[in-house]
């Protein structure tokens, strides 16, 4: 068996290959289904439904959704150029925290600043904050060729127990009895909700304001442009005269912002505080969703959505059916699979060949 | 006795059908040259014999026995070896892991390199191919390596022998001695396939000749009698005028390297990569640089280019010091032909119109406030591709990726982009740095791209051409410096060289002491 | 805290400690050499342990002896690995990917296996683990199981097949030059893949380890990064059996430092637990900066294409 590049890539296929990736998902997904011994049929209406089949649901799912378009956009662009930046968990709790930290400290005060300066304050503290961090292995990579998905991977450790420690310690909410939280931010930094009666908030216009930003920054801006070059080809871009550790410096801090932010969204939105486990992986979610998204900017928002109402359609359905909520992470890392292979088979040919055995 | 038979060989890929029918016989202790220019199908034809491509039509059969298609160890256990043109060697393995390699059975527990070491040391005596086992392959000349590769196929007991462009990395010398081989070959009964594009060698070494040309065997005749009008008649098909030149006095001085030097990086008591050497390129004048691949080459296109600082001497770009960044060199006027056109001169994956302005995207003709200006880097696209006749982008548009391009089209792409500058350049290019500027183009490219140097060159740019191949240098050059471990030469008129002389230097035995150190005369 | 780790260091109870700790470390290191060594990434090894772990946790507890258990993760193992090879050596699919989508497949699958057989407990159910070999007459050795026995003989093994024979030859080929195994009528395809399952089988009993040697039980997030760990692991020891040992036994040294640090410290127990992860980045730094990677390692090789 053997790969044959196709002369065009099927546009057809091309169009068809999320359809196809999530049609083999469901067929696999349902396989566990029935081993967890529910009705199949059921169970999947129960997932759809409790993912978008009612106002409560749907709101459920944008909520959700809102941080995993932020950490989604921050993999999309790196990957561009890339940089592959698996550390946007840890990403996320450092911007939380910078968030936390200026806007919440001694008992809610913190500086003594009209929330109007305070609010970008601590927007930017988190995109700085998570900038910073990815700036370490981006530059550990261009200089010395150190692979950054390990230091960056090795980091997410290491920042969730500098958290933990901040938690214990410094930050630490003392009327919190005991839990490991955090000193809450002012209630005026926290966002507004968008939709009475839902935990859905201004976070998600934001998320979606700069999904649009980035789209056009890749499209239209001379830095989308060098982005896009060092990405496919650092060598021709460094012939061509592109400097192509300053585009992945700037990827970085934008990538490490964006992260930065979702962890700060997260807590003016929806949380308020901060705790360990503020994230149920909306890190490595957004890694998953940038791929599902051919790393483009606008699908991001589309797979972000999707993600989490089958997040959220998997904890309905697990209350009302025996399935563990585990499925949710099957379901999305089956079709993240499936998805590659669709895309590569659209523009590769599978052909047989008769080939005698050989070694 | 025919120890080989092709029938009816088709190999199709994608739109490109890269051989049409080829039937071809070759007969035990016969040299036999496969001929044909850049493209026209003879690397597919002996992949296919040697089993990494699997032909769409026809069969092969080696010594009487069909070959299972696909197959190469069958290939290789029916005595069929391959000297492949870009060597298939471990640079961080030893001569002997190479060689031995897939000659025992995977799951033996010990692998028995004493008897190996032995059969190897007596095949090269044999042969008189001269080689150390514990030698690292990454560390061997060129010539050594090629040495390599043929043990490989002797060694496994190989009958017929295929050499893929055996002579495109070798010195004139050297390649006497690939011939002489091929001579011992030949009286040990084995059978050899030379594929070549160059006609003098073609006529030397083989007994017969077979033609290829788009893909199809348009001829096979005995080599006695055969002329090389004729042989290139056949090979080209069609009339292609060499490229001609306007003669034009030259001006003053564009570039000129002063002493320069480029440390080696990594091993601190290495020999430099360049090594004190002066050059001076006049304006309207080629200067090539000749040399065997891996003498400094390299660097001295990557400091010519501005990608490498020199770590002594000087350069100066029409009297100016630049800033090694390509970015300075650019803006001064120099104009840039890399030597890997997919690897370093294009992003495949982006569109054509993008990497027509990749130099330039930054100017005020294509960007404004850090937003592309796509309608005028289109513009600017379309124009380059109608002046410098790139094709394949008629059906697909500026907007396909570049990777879609033909290797001749998107050398003309490039080239296209480095001479035409951007709408704002009030100058055409003052230097011209061209690196190996027709590896594997056809014939008609080849043509072009050196009609397009001729041009420049009228219109008073100073070329500098770096290239292995002499043919393409005694054609172009006004003056000619070869290069050797870093060292370059003194740059004479090309009248004052003979071949033998240029081999000589190649290999660095100079036969004039005194020129290495004057600065630039003549 | 004063001299106390250095009388911590001296004594045996700590070495014991450190051999146990670089066992799942040893075994994973191994596993994604010899991947590496081919000329694949495989980031599914996160995953790959936490299935390992589970799968043959497992099995002891439906019955099976606990040998039987270490076969059931290394097959769990091999699944995983026959999917990664299928991925990104069949369809030359991106390394980084590939590995990481199977992390997160193998990860989910465990977890919801888990759950499925064990649906309302409150404390994990436990196994009867591994006992220590203490029959061995040499200290520190005879208070580890039998499976760091395994690990430490694994390491001249791996040595030996990679250097003294010819599949190891091919091997490091395919990891270097893949045209040059091809030309010598070896398929690429074949031995990445083989390369990549038996890798993978070693990083399953890496995590079976976990459950049948150093706990007892399966729990959720049990792993905690080790993989990774591993893979730092594989540039710190400049892909050689020898200075994998060397560097899982250095990592193990400073984890069980960390451990006896933490009583009566003056800095957070945190920072203790972050040193083992902090000094794997420092090491793949130092290294990398003049590592011989294998040549050709993360490209994918495709026959025939022009």
């Amino acid at each position: 068996m053997q790969l044959e590049r196709r002369a065009e890539p099927s546009r057809a296929l091309l169009v068809a290959a999320p359809f196809v990736a999530v049609v083999f998902t469901l067929l696999v997904s349902s396989l566990l289904v029935a081993w967890a011994g529910a009705p199949v049929g059921r169970a999947y209406a129960l997932l759809l439904e409790g993912g978008f089949g009612s106002r409560f649901a749907l709101t459920e799912t944008l909520t959700r959704a809102t941080p995993l378009m932020l950490t989604g956009l921050a993999a999309a662009v790196a990957f561009r150029a890339r940089l592959f930046n698996i550390g946007a968990e840890g990403q996320l709790y450092l911007g939380a925290l910078a968030a936390v930290a200026v806007g919440g400290l001694t008992g809610g005060t913190g500086l003594d600043v009209s929330p109007w300066l305070l609010m970008p304050a601590m927007l930017i503290a988190a995109m700085l904050a998570g900038a910073l961090l990815l700036l370490g292995p981006a530059l550990l990579k261009s200089r010395f060729g150190v692979d950054e998905v390990v230091t960056t991977l090795l980091a997410n450790f290491i920042v969730l127990l500098f958290v933990s420690a901040m938690l214990d310690g410094p930050m630490k909410d003392p009327s919190a009895m005991g839990w490991p939280q955090s000193v809450a931010l002012q209630d005026a930094l926290q966002f507004d909700k968008l939709i009475e009666r839902s935990r859905v908030h201004t976070g998600l216009l934001l998320a979606l304001a700069l999904a649009v930003g980035l789209w056009a920054l890749l499209r239209f801006t001379t830095l989308g442009f060098e982005i896009r070059a060092v990405g496919a080809n650092p060598r021709a871009a460094a012939f061509a005269g592109m400097a192509v550790t300053g585009t992945m410096v700037k990827v970085a801090l934008l990538s490490g912002a964006l992260a930065g932010l979702a962890g700060a969204v997260e807590v003016a939105g929806r949380t308020g505080y901060v705790t360990l486990d503020m994230s149920p992986g909306y890190g490595y979610g957004g890694i998953v969703i940038a791929m599902l998204a051919g790393l483009n900017p606008l699908a991001v928002v589309a797979a972000a959505v999707f993600v989490g109402g089958i997040q959220v359609g998997a904890d309905s359905m697990s209350r009302a059916v025996a399935v563990p909520t585990y499925i949710a992470d099957v379901i999305v890392a089956v079709a993240l699979l499936a998805m590659l292979v669709a895309t590569l088979l659209a523009q590769y040919r599978l052909r047989l060949t008769p080939r005698a055995r050989s070694a | 006795m025919t120890v080989l038979r092709l029938e009816g060989i088709s190999k199709r890929f994608g739109a490109l059908q890269a051989n049409d029918g080829i039937s071809l016989e070759l007969a035990r202790g016969e040299v036999l040259a496969l001929l044909g220019e850049n493209g026209a199908g003879k690397s597919t034809l002996v992949s296919i014999l040697f089993g990494h491509y699997v032909a769409d039509a026809g069969q092969i059969e080696a010594f009487g026995r069909v070959l299972p298609p696909g197959d190469t160890r069958a290939a290789l256990n029916a005595g069929i070896g391959m000297v492949h043109q870009h060597f298939t060697l471990a640079d961080n393995l030893s001569v002997l892991d190479n060689v031995m390699l897939g000659t025992e059975p995977l799951w033996r527990p010990v692998s028995g390199r004493t008897a190996a070491r032995t059969r190897l040391l007596a095949t090269a005596a044999k042969f008189g191919l001269g080689v150390n086992p514990d030698a690292r392959v990454g560390d061997l000349s060129v010539g050594e390596r090629q040495r390599v590769e043929i043990l490989k196929a002797l060694v496994r007991g190989a009958r017929v022998l295929i050499l893929d462009e055996p002579t495109a990395v070798l010195t004139p010398q050297e390649s006497e001695s690939l011939f002489a081989t091929l001579g011992q070959l030949v009286a040990e009964g084995l059978s050899v396939i030379f594929i070549s594009h160059k006609l003098d060698e073609v006529l030397r070494v083989s007994h017969r000749i077979a033609v290829l040309r788009a893909g199809r065997l348009v001829a096979t005749l005995p080599a006695s009698g055969a002329t090389k009008a004729q042989l290139a008649g056949l090979m080209v098909g069609r009339e292609v005028a060499p490229a001609t030149r306007v003669a034009r006095p030259r001006g003053e001085i564009v570039c000129e390297l002063r002493n320069a030097g480029v440390a080696a990086a990594d091993r601190r008591d290495a020999r430099p990569l360049l090594d004190g050497v002066n050059l001076a390129v006049h304006a309207g004048e080629v200067v090539a640089v000749a040399g065997v691949s891996g003498n400094g080459q390299q660097a001295l296109a990557e400091v010519l280019c501005g990608l490498r600082t020199l770590s002594a001497g000087s350069l100066h770009v029409a009297g100016q010091t630049l800033a090694a960044t390509p970015r300075a060199f650019i803006a001064a006027g120099v104009a840039r032909v890399p030597e890997d056109r997919h690897a370093v001169g294009a992003i495949g994956d982006l569109a054509v119109w993008e990497n027509a302005v990749l130099e330039r995207y930054r100017s005020p003709a294509f960007a404004r406030a850090g937003v592309v200006r796509r309608d005028a880097a289109q513009a600017h696209a379309r124009r380059l591709v109608e002046r410098f006749d790139v094709r394949g982008v008629e059906a697909s548009g500026l907007g396909a990726p570049a990777r879609r391009l033909s290797g001749g089209n998107l050398q003309k792409l490039i080239l296209g982009r480095a001479l035409l500058g951007d709408p704002g350049a009030t100058q055409a290019p003052r230097l011209i740095v061209a690196d190996q500027p027709t590896w594997g183009l056809d014939v008609g490219a080849v043509a072009y791209v050196h009609q397009q140097l001729f041009d420049a060159c009228a219109a008073g740019a100073a070329v500098l051409l770096i290239s292995e191949d002499l043919d393409e240098i005694f054609a172009l050059a006004d003056r000619i410096a070869v290069m050797h471990q870093g060292r370059l030469g003194a740059a004479r008129p090309a009248a004052a060289w003979t071949l033998g002389e240029i081999g000589l230097a190649m290999t660095g035995h100079a036969g004039h002491a005194g020129e290495w150190e004057s600065a630039n005369a003549a | 805290m004063g001299t106390a780790w250095l009388d911590q260091i001296a004594s045996l109870p700590f070495w014991i400690a450190v051999l146990r700790i670089a066992t799942p470390l040893i075994l994973g290191t191994l596993g994604v050499l010899l991947c590496e060594r081919a000329g694949v990434l495989n980031l599914g090894i996160e995953g790959i342990m936490v299935a390992g772990a589970f799968a043959g946790w497992l099995a002891v507890y439906q019955g099976g002896g606990l040998w039987t258990g270490v076969i059931a993760a290394a097959l769990a193992g091999a699944a995983f690995g026959a999917l990664h090879a299928v991925l990104t050596v069949l369809l030359g699919l991106s390394q980084h990917v590939a590995g990481l989508g199977i992390t997160l497949l193998a990860t989910s699958l465990a977890s919801f296996a888990y759950r499925v057989s064990f649906p309302k407990v409150d404390s994990p159910p436990t196994i009867e683990p591994f006992a220590p070999m203490s029959a061995l007459p040499l200290p520190v050795l005879n208070a580890q199981t039998p499976l760091t026995l395994l690990a430490l003989l694994l390491v001249p093994l791996l040595a030996w097949v990679l250097y003294r024979t010819p599949l190891g030859l091919a091997l490091r080929m395919v990891g270097e030059n893949p045209a040059a195994a091809e030309g010598q009528g070896l398929s690429v395809a074949r031995l990445r893949s083989g390369a990549v399952v038996a890798g993978s089988a070693l990083m399953g009993v890496a995590g079976a380890f976990l459950t049948l040697s150093a706990f007892n039980a399966f729990y959720f997030n049990m792993v905690n990064g080790r993989g990774w760990v591993c893979v730092a692991l594989v540039v710190f020891a400049s892909w050689r059996p020898g200075k994998a040992l060397l560097g899982a036994l250095l990592f193990g040294f400073f984890d069980a430092l960390q451990l006896r640090l933490q009583e009566g410290a003056l800095v957070p127990y945190q920072f203790y637990l972050m040193l083992p992860y902090l000094m794997a980045i420092v090491a793949l730094v130092v290294v990398a900066r003049r590592a011989a990677y294998p040549q050709a390692l993360m490209k994918p090789f495709r026959k025939g294409e022009r």
